[in-house]
């Protein structure tokens, strides 16, 4: 079953006339993802070449959802052009856009953001790696061939933690990675994504993986000791950042005594959930859940 | 980006937000100049420092004449103040206070909007007033598509307990902070306090400003806002190569790929110094981002080795979409490309590959056999190698 994206899923691409674009698109095909079309304005028509066959590009989001059907969309166009392009999707009633670009100013990500709220499209990101459903879809930039289809949910802030968690426990497998991106307003949280999980009955188990800055995992916390009944498994980054200093994402800080790694550790070891104290850790803690299902 | 006081308040003057006339001083003898210039009885000489609590550390001082501003200033240039040495002050026009007010517009994280505070006690700090009477607060949610347009500012300023004249006065001034936070792509814009004069007339006595560095392609003036002296030479050169670095004060440099896994690296190293002599900690945040080619491997191996204080280097990289045998090739590269800019790496190199491909990158990398590198293939036992070569 998986979250958010499965077998069905029609993916568009918009910016897949770029040199990232393009890469990202022959990755994604290659993981068996079914792109249907790329959208870059004033190149509608043309059909961009991939090894495993053309790909029509659409003037615009709506021509490629009438057209195909696209019920999700991948945006790699850069960050000047991003709050157009995710409005434009938005306004498509596109059900899921994910960004993956990075450097997006944060009044646009709020623009946009607040756009989605009155739709009825999910919004995932931005500065994300996207998320991939392991031998069904993979929408985003999170390689594919690092871990395999399973039963363990994982939601992250960082891209590269994601990978280094679906490797350590590649011999257990992934229902769903979800990267939900590092930026200060993000669309998609840990808590939705931890609701999806709970209610997936695919998935038995969840990994969550956050990082300094802002209250997002302990709002999940709260959550998880209120809503979900499955096992959850935790990390955090960053307990020796220092105050005051952006650490590669921009919304990786630790301002006053708030964004703490260790208030963040606190309030989910005080929900029930146990936190590694390295990845390897915490993958040691999910494998024992797993192994004792 | 947190700017300085007078900076900021030059952009809420360029918008119209009624501030003091003010200039900056470097030197006592520029003080005096500056407060003869005002040319008002009273002036005010203000600490220029980013950070909290100025006043209580005696970096905001009344003057009465040129020469005292030029003695108050001796007495607040070289303070120290929660770290910061104040290298410049601000002289400014006194004003005659009858009211002071607290107005703050930011980017709140967690509902994903901006959040407008405003109070009608102001000039105090602002966190102690929201923890010891929060319903002296207003809290007002601001969406980010409108602004704070007429009608916000109206709310704003009933919230907070103004009524009659002062009342449409001061929403006047918050709709035009409302607009420097949205035009000059602003996350935080702060004014305590924002007093009411004894004639009536309301003035932004304090400016604080934080810039959204990410915005800075519509901003060309913001660049010039930086302040290039109070930043660390290291961080200084590393963000000239374009490289995600912060200076630490440990001992083992860390390179790594993607922020979160560098953060982790950060933490791991440091978990495995506890124990060991001295307990060596991380030097530096570096995250070379997921494509890791050779330049830029070399580009942050020779910042890691330019900082005296790193006694051993931990590459920690997860070979996702860059596979590990082109992070392999990568670093061999690197030791060539420092080679031929004559340096070389003089403190041990402790690699860990792993992720796609990772079998062939360390095969790459023990064929080449490059002198102080040696792979450990776990991260947390490459921490540990990596702290135990710094201790030792």
């Amino acid at each position: 079953m998986a979250i958010f994206l499965n077998s069905d899923s029609k993916i568009i691409v918009q910016g897949m006339t770029g040199s990232e674009g393009r890469k990202h698109t022959q990755r994604m095909m290659n993981a068996g993802t079914r792109i249907v079309g790329g959208v870059t304005p004033g190149k509608g028509g043309q059909l961009v070449e991939f090894q495993r066959g053309g790909v029509p590009v659409f003037n615009s989001v709506g021509d490629a959802i009438a057209a195909t059907g696209a019920n999700v969309t991948v945006i790699f166009v850069p960050a000047k052009f991003t709050l157009s392009a995710v409005v434009e999707a938005i306004e498509a009633g596109i059900p899921l856009a994910v960004v993956i670009t990075e450097g997006i100013p944060v009044k646009d990500t709020a623009q946009f953001f607040a756009r989605s709220q009155s739709s009825s499209t999910r919004l995932m990101g931005p500065n994300c790696p996207g998320l991939i459903s392991p031998g069904q879809s993979n929408a985003g930039i999170i390689p594919a061939d690092i871990t395999k289809a399973g039963r363990i949910g994982l939601v992250s802030k960082s891209g590269t933690l994601t990978y280094q968690m679906m490797y350590e426990l590649r011999d257990f497998g992934f229902s769903t990675a979800v990267g939900i991106g590092g930026d200060p307003i993000i669309g998609t949280t840990h808590i939705d994504a931890l609701q999806a999980f709970e209610e997936d009955p695919e998935t038995d188990a969840v990994v969550m993986i956050g990082e300094i800055g802002g209250d997002a995992e302990e709002r999940a916390a709260e959550y998880i000791a209120a809503h979900v009944a499955k096992p959850v498994v935790g990390y955090v980054a960053g307990f020796t950042a220092p105050e005051g200093k952006t650490m590669g994402h921009a919304g990786a800080i630790v301002s006053g005594s708030s964004g703490t790694a260790a208030a963040k550790k606190e309030a989910l070891e005080a929900a029930g959930v146990k936190v590694g104290k390295t990845p390897s850790e915490t993958a040691e803690l999910m494998r024992k859940i797993m192994t004792n299902l | 980006m947190d700017l300085y006081e007078y900076q900021a308040r030059d952009i809420f003057e360029a918008h119209g937000v009624p501030v003091l006339r003010g200039t900056t001083a470097t030197t006592p003898a520029d003080a005096k100049a500056a407060a003869a210039e005002l040319g008002t009885p009273v002036v005010v000489v203000k600490a220029q420092v980013k950070t909290g609590g100025r006043g209580k550390a005696g970096g905001v001082k009344v003057a009465k004449s040129p020469e005292d501003a030029e003695a108050r200033a001796a007495e607040i240039l070289g303070l120290d103040i929660k770290g910061h040495i104040v290298k410049t002050v601000m002289v400014t026009e006194g004003a005659n206070i009858a009211d002071e007010y607290y107005f703050s517009l930011l980017l709140d994280r967690a509902e994903r909007r901006y959040l407008a505070m405003c109070s009608k006690e102001g000039g105090m700090d602002i966190e102690t007033l929201a923890a010891e009477r929060p319903e002296a607060l207003a809290r007002i949610a601001v969406d980010p598509i409108v602004g704070i347009d007429q009608a916000k500012a109206a709310e704003i300023t009933a919230a907070a307990g103004f009524t009659g004249p002062d009342a449409t006065e001061i929403a006047r001034v918050i709709e035009l902070l409302g607009t420097v936070y949205d035009t000059e792509d602003a996350t935080l814009v702060e004014v305590n306090p924002l007093v009411k004069t004894a004639d009536g007339k309301i003035i932004a006595l304090d400016a604080k400003v934080s810039l959204d560095e990410n915005a800075a392609f519509r901003h060309p003036d913001h660049a010039a806002l930086a302040d290039k002296s109070a930043e660390d030479p290291l961080e200084a050169a590393a963000k000239a190569k374009g490289l995600n670095y912060v200076k630490l004060d440990g001992s083992v440099g860390v390179i790594g790929n993607g922020a979160g896994l560098v953060m982790s690296t950060l933490d791991v190293v440091a978990y495995a110094g506890e124990e060991f002599p001295g307990s060596p900690k991380p030097a530096n945040f570096l995250d070379i981002g997921g494509g890791a080619s050779a330049e830029i491997m070399a580009n942050g191996l020779e910042i890691i080795i330019s900082d005296k204080q790193v006694k051993s280097v931990f590459v920690n990289v997860f070979g996702g979409i860059t596979a590990c045998d082109a992070v392999a090739n990568g670093i061999v590269q690197a030791f060539q490309l420092l080679g031929s800019r004559g340096e070389h790496v003089d403190v041990p190199l402790v690699v860990r590959l792993d992720g796609n491909n990772a079998e062939l990158g360390r095969q790459i990398l023990a064929a080449a056999d490059l002198p102080k590198l040696e792979q450990v293939d776990t991260m947390d036992g490459a921490a540990r190698r990596a702290a135990e070569l710094a201790a030792s």
